[in-house]
């Protein structure tokens, strides 16, 4: 008899199953990650024009409300909404309102009376962007811009977008996440993504420290060494290493994690010829990744960024599309 | 409230006194707010107050082990006289309050000032839990004789912990030498490492920080090795892991002096419940595992873990509007303490009179009070409910300040129907009344 009541499920789906939020790739649907690929490869077109807009979002308003700082995944925000032709607020929290002591929900609320229309959200808490999202009115979609650890749905899903026009397919492949998985929202994310679109080996190379207890329950296979971890993969997502890991006790040196888990052109030898290299970026040269690999042939590190555009365009349309369909019928 | 001398007679219940065995439809007679007799009326007994007990339990009354009334210092979140009401309602009589209030309870004068709001609200006993280093700042010891003349029958560092085992050893000592009990929530602050959940597949799934298994282990490894070394009596509170349980089963069977309880919610829940970055579900020490939650409840039916606390924590609403890791953790509790034990009976994991003395006979013995039982000359503390009500959570029926649990609109079995304090009925009933 004593349970509580059900947890609110669906939290980023309309009742019909389109994107209201975008919180998280978790539970989402094959059909639904393709569509966002697809749309985003409509508009990877439109960027690729000298005029680089479509009217889809005009008259609306997006925030991207920061409470961490961010160049690529705010700057890739700014210009896809702009591309869909919306109003652009950027909101650095960092030097705003919360630093004098307001809440964020105070923040919320405050941008809500403005008659906005859509948050981007990025926060160093896990779960903030559902926390906002619970807490908006009926008509206002927040796009989870990474929160804490848990997750960057848009990245994952450019890196997903990136591996499908360079591979054609996520059948049979071989992907592995190498680096600080323990504090990646980015790992999380493309574990799902990659899972949900039918990757079936997918490992996570990284020292114990920096492997998340009980990871293999996400279906990953982990590594701790980097050769075995590659070998035979297709894709290999390499992840930043914050060089402030070293006071955690989670590595020793930046010169002992290179040597072990840095990707070099003689570690590359064991993966397939055409594996492909990723990186969400920012990229530290000489500790997690070598430069003759972050600018060689094999590295696609700046076709992601151009992605990035492409799909938060898309994500932002499809999570507008409820707003904005009675629109185009009237 | 009714006046002590009174003469009461209970009719026609079952009564479930744990520490006399006795599970029975019997009468029940007080008078000068102690017990007279269970079963046959002394010749002669004429009653001032008749209370009809027929489908109600008649039990000793209620012995928290682990509440936070809110006073001093947090009195947006809940007060003495909000708490000993709600706890009056949840058929609790004796409510111990954690030292971790604003001033802490490290001296005599918070001690008395703590007791002075209780007696103000009249409702339950409460017993102030006396700080354990001066400030909890694990580091100095806290005045503990002139705590313990003050009042206090324990002391505790609550949440905080005494990093240096020299002094931690020196503390236990230092409390043994008044016979203070020392209560201590075993947790490792570097393992734990300011984590919101239970290390384990879930939090690595939402990303949150996790508080391992070892950070309870390494803790209550640790003390058990002390109390080796200083023969101190040590209650340990809020036990969380199947691990640790063991552990204490082991220790017990030795013979180390050592006793423990566990939050009833720990018996309920699952780190599952905090899928959906649900704050409600922030409690410290974290929900755990499956594995943890049976070996719990299997850990209170053998006795190795003698009570089961509330946990009590009332917040106020802000506490818990913000991203997870950002809320206060915790639960208001007192009022789901019986209904929530009740479950596990029905569940089939505890049984009724294991259940019941966990929540009376136990918690009296561990603190070495004269109540948590119903023999003659024993102070007339008993909870009457009804085992079959079910009732609604809501503004009606909840007395708590904290609004702060997930039961919030659930309905639960399990009611109290009256509080007996020193023979006293406490507590305003209308409203609390509920049909059947």
């Amino acid at each position: 008899m004593i349970h509580p009541p059900a947890l609110p499920h669906g939290l980023q789906l309309t009742a019909d199953g389109r994107l209201r939020h975008f919180l998280t790739v978790e539970g989402l649907s094959r059909e639904l990650l393709t569509r966002i690929m697809d749309t985003a490869e409509s508009f990877a077109s439109v960027t690729e024009q000298s005029v680089k807009k479509v009217p889809l979002l005009r008259g609306k308003t997006v925030v991207n409300l920061f409470f961490e700082t961010s160049t690529r995944t705010r700057t890739t925000f700014e210009l896809a909404a702009k591309r869909l032709s919306a109003d652009v607020l950027n909101i650095n929290v960092a030097t705003s309102a919360t630093s004098k002591g307001e809440s964020l929900l105070d923040t919320i609320r405050n941008l809500e009376a403005m008659h906005v229309d859509m948050f981007v959200v990025r926060h160093d808490e896990s779960g903030a962007a559902h926390f906002i999202a619970r807490q908006v009115a009926p008509h206002i979609s927040v796009i989870n811009a990474g929160d804490g650890w848990h997750a960057h749905p848009t990245q994952a899903m450019l890196d997903m977008f990136t591996i499908r026009r360079l591979k054609q397919r996520f059948e049979g492949l071989k992907v592995a996440i190498v680096g600080d998985i323990f504090h990646s929202r980015v790992a999380r994310s493309d574990i799902h993504a990659l899972r949900i679109l039918g990757v079936r080996d997918i490992r996570v190379v990284a020292p114990r420290t920096l492997l998340p207890t009980d990871i293999a329950t996400l279906g990953v296979t982990p590594y701790c060494d980097l050769d075995e971890g590659i070998r035979d993969t297709d894709v290999i997502i390499m992840l930043r290493l914050q060089k402030e890991r070293m006071s955690g006790a989670f590595i020793p040196s930046l010169h002992e994690y290179f040597s072990r888990f840095g990707l070099t052109d003689s570690r590359l030898v064991h993966a397939r010829p055409d594996v492909i290299i990723m990186h969400p970026g920012p990229i530290n040269r000489g500790v997690e990744i070598d430069s003759a690999v972050a600018d060689g042939s094999r590295s696609v590190i700046l076709q992601q960024v151009s992605h990035g555009i492409a799909v938060r365009m898309a994500v932002m349309s499809m999570a507008m599309q409820p707003a904005i369909t009675p629109e185009k019928t009237t | 409230m009714s006046t002590p001398k009174e003469r009461v007679i209970i009719r026609g219940g079952r009564v479930i006194d744990p520490a006399n065995a006795v599970d029975d439809t019997l009468n029940v007679c007080l008078a000068g707010g102690r017990v007279v007799s269970v079963g046959h009326c002394p010749d002669g007994f004429q009653a001032d107050l008749e209370l009809d007990a027929t489908g109600l339990v008649v039990c000793p009354g209620l012995i928290d082990l682990a509440a936070r009334p809110g006073e001093p210092g947090l009195e947006h979140k809940a007060t003495i006289a909000s708490e000993t009401r709600a706890a009056a309602a949840a058929g609790i009589t004796t409510l111990c309050c954690m030292p971790d209030t604003r001033p802490t309870l490290d001296t005599a004068a918070v001690v008395n000032l703590v007791k002075e709001r209780a007696s103000l609200a009249g409702k339950v006993k409460v017993l102030p839990i006396g700080a354990l280093t001066r400030g909890l700042n694990g580091k100095d010891l806290s005045d503990m004789s002139a705590l313990k003349q003050a009042g206090c029958l324990a002391v505790s560092n609550a949440y905080a912990a005494v990093i240096n085992p020299l002094v931690l050893r020196r503390a236990l000592e230092y409390a043994a030498s008044y016979d203070l009990l020392v209560i201590l929530r075993p947790e490792d602050p570097h393992l734990a490492n300011q984590g919101c959940v239970h290390e384990g597949a879930i939090a690595t799934r939402l990303g949150l920080p996790g508080i391992p298994h070892a950070a309870e282990t390494v803790a209550v490894a640790q003390v058990l090795a002390l109390i080796e070394d200083t023969g101190v009596r040590v209650h340990f509170s809020q036990i969380s892991s199947g691990r640790a349980v063991q552990m204490i089963r082991v220790a017990r069977t030795q013979g180390i002096r050592v006793t423990a309880d566990v939050a009833a919610h720990q018996l309920q829940w699952t780190d599952a419940c905090v899928e959906d970055f649900d704050p409600l579900y922030h409690l410290r020490p974290p929900l755990r595992t499956e594995a943890d939650r049976l070996a719990l409840c299997q850990g209170v039916q053998e006795g190795v873990i003698a009570a089961i606390c509330s946990a009590h924590q009332p917040h106020e609403p802000d506490a818990k509007r913000d991203t997870f890791p950002a809320t206060e953790p915790g639960i208001a509790a007192l009022e789901t303490l019986l209904p929530l034990t009740l479950d596990q009976v029905t569940r089939g994991s505890l049984d009724i009179m294991t259940a019941l003395a966990a929540l009376t006979s136990q918690p009296a013995r561990i603190l070495g009070l004269e109540s948590g039982h119903l023999s003659p000359g024993a102070p007339a503390d008993l909870c009457l409910f009804d085992p079959a009500a079910t009732w609604t959570v809501n503004a009606e029926t909840w007395h708590s300040q904290g609004r702060n649990t997930p039961y919030w609109g659930c309905c639960l079995q399990g009611r109290v129907r009256y509080t007996l304090i020193d023979g006293c009925l406490v507590g305003n009933w209308t409203g609390i009344h509920t049909q059947r």
